[in-house]
Order: structure tokens, then sequence, then C-alpha cells
């Protein structure tokens, strides 16, 4: 009953959020939007057990992204950039391959059978949690290679024990390069000026 | 427990049309990148939703984390790009950077 009510507030306001992003002209208020939308998301995951996703969002996605995003809305939203408006037609052709795509997809998602994806097994994730009902203790095995024991039996008829270490590893280079590529996009500029305006004196 | 799911499934729905549409229609380039984020956050909505419903398992949520960092990297590279082209046209109109279509 109270997961109910829960589900229905976070649905609407992560639905309702997104929406609000694409109608919404003022790109402060997208941005606001866009913040409410991805909280939301967050209490869906803590809806789901998924207590350490719904975590990271918070604070990685919430708090780091859309930090970033805010930082560029106010560096790039001066005087007339702050409203770019859209033609009437372009809105029009907009919603209705907007409500087109989303009545496919909504049809395909109720039409099909998922019970029979959920095979004989009861639901992996309750079994996966320690007896604090966290996944944070078998989501870190399984980032550094290890799968949780408790969920060994289940990939044993596939043979194998699978881990992300791999991943993971491959995932932290990534971040430290983009991180060191986009510091040295966002400095060169600010060089190039100093120098043009050296230049100039 | 499969109403739920589907439930779940058709929220994921709403944020992917909304992130595609927010990507294709704005002008603002800005406003390009949340439709990204709209869209992975979609994403994440159903891999967590099968990681709990189906038998995928913690898989799920793992591959959820992967995409969260993923779009963070995206994120700070775009915004990287996105400043540059404010820097050079002095608008963040996407539709100004036509200069290379000869």
């Amino acid at each position: 009953m109270n997961d109910q009510v829960l589900f229905w507030i976070f649905a609407i306001l992560a639905g309702g959020g997104a929406i609000g992003v694409v109608i919404l002209q003022d790109i402060v208020r997208m941005a606001f939007s866009l913040i409410i939308s991805l909280g939301s998301t967050a209490g869906l995951f803590f809806l789901l057990d998924a207590d350490f996703v719904a975590a990271t969002q918070l604070l990685v996605y919430v708090g780091g992204t859309l930090v970033l995003l805010i930082f560029g809305v106010m560096l790039t939203a001066s005087g007339p950039f702050r409203r770019i408006q859209m033609s009437s037609g372009e809105t029009f052709v907009g919603a209705a391959v907007g409500l087109l795509f989303f009545s496919m997809i909504a049809f395909t998602v109720i039409d099909v059978e998922w019970e029979t994806l959920k095979g004989s097994h009861s639901p992996v994730t309750a079994a996966a949690t320690d007896e604090t009902g966290s996944t944070s203790r078998a989501i870190g095995l399984r980032l550094v290679g290890i799968a949780a024991d408790t969920e060994v039996g289940i990939h044993k008829d596939r043979g194998e024990k699978t881990g992300y270490l791999l991943p993971f590893e491959i995932v932290s280079v990534h971040l430290l390069v983009v991180l060191v590529g986009a510091a040295y996009l966002a400095r060169a500029k600010r060089q190039e000026t100093s120098e043009a305006t050296g230049g100039d004196a | 427990m499969d109403a739920s799911l589907t439930n779940y499934l058709l929220i994921g729905a709403v944020m992917f049309v909304c992130g595609v549409v927010c990507m294709a229609t704005k002008r603002n380039g800005i406003a390009v990148l949340m439709g990204v984020e709209l869209v992975l956050n979609g994403a994440n909505v159903n891999f967590v939703a099968f990681s709990r419903h189906t038998s995928l398992g913690l898989d799920g949520q793992i591959v959820s984390l992967f995409v969260i960092v993923l779009a963070a990297a995206e994120a700070a590279v775009a915004l990287a790009i996105a400043l540059n082209f404010y820097n050079n046209y002095q608008t963040i109109d996407i539709d100004r950077g036509d200069k290379l279509q000869g």
C-alpha cells in the first residue's frame, strides 16, 4: 500500500519532470525540471530495492552531473540566448513524433508477456542482499571480480562465474582520460585568448 | 508484480521519448545535453526494473552503475565542447555551428 503510493508519487514526478524538460522554453526552468526528474528516479530505484544504485544516482547524477550542466547553463545563458524559440510547426511535428514513438513503445511494453522472463528463480536481488537488505556488498564483490556467493548457483548451469573487474578498470581509465581531456578542452581556449590579447597589446 | 514491472517500463519509456524529442527539437546546446541525460536515465530505469523483477539479478544494477559513470564522463566532455563553441560563436544555438557544411 505504502509502496504503491510512493511509486505513484515518484513516477508522476519523474515523468512530469521529463515532460517539463521538453515543454518548457526557459533553459533554467528546464534544468530545474531535470533535477526533479532525476531525483525522483532515485526514489524509484529505492523502491526497486536498488539502494546502492539509488545513492549513486543522487550523489553522482544529481549532485555532480547536473551541477555541471547548471554551470554550463549559467556560463552560456546570457541575454537573448536564455530562450531560443522554436517555430510552431516544429513544435507540432515534435509533439506528433513523440506521441507516436511513445505509443509504439507503450503498446510493445504492454503486449509482451514479461512473466516468462522471470524463470524458475525467485527474485535474485532479494537473495543477493545480506541480512541488512543492502546490495552494496554484493555489488562491490562483483566489481572486484568475484561473483557473490549467493548467486553462484544461478550461473552454474552456464559454467561461469561472472565478475566485472575488467569493465570496472576500463571505465576507471576512461573516466580519468575523459576528465583530463575535459580539463584540457576547457583550458586551451583560455590560453589562446590570453595569447591573443597579449598579441593585441 | 508483473503490472508493476510494466509500470516501471512505461516510466522509462516516458523519459526516453522525452529525451529523444528534446534532443531533436531543442536548438540550445545545453538542452540537447539534457535530452541525452534523460535518455540514459530512462535506460537506467529499465535496467534496474528488470534487475528486480526478472532473473537478471544484480547484473542490471551494475550495468546501470556503468551507465551513470559514462553519463558523467559524457557530460564533462560535452560541456567543455559547448563552452568552446560558445566562446567561438558567442551563442549556444546549435544551428549556427554549420562551418563544416561547406
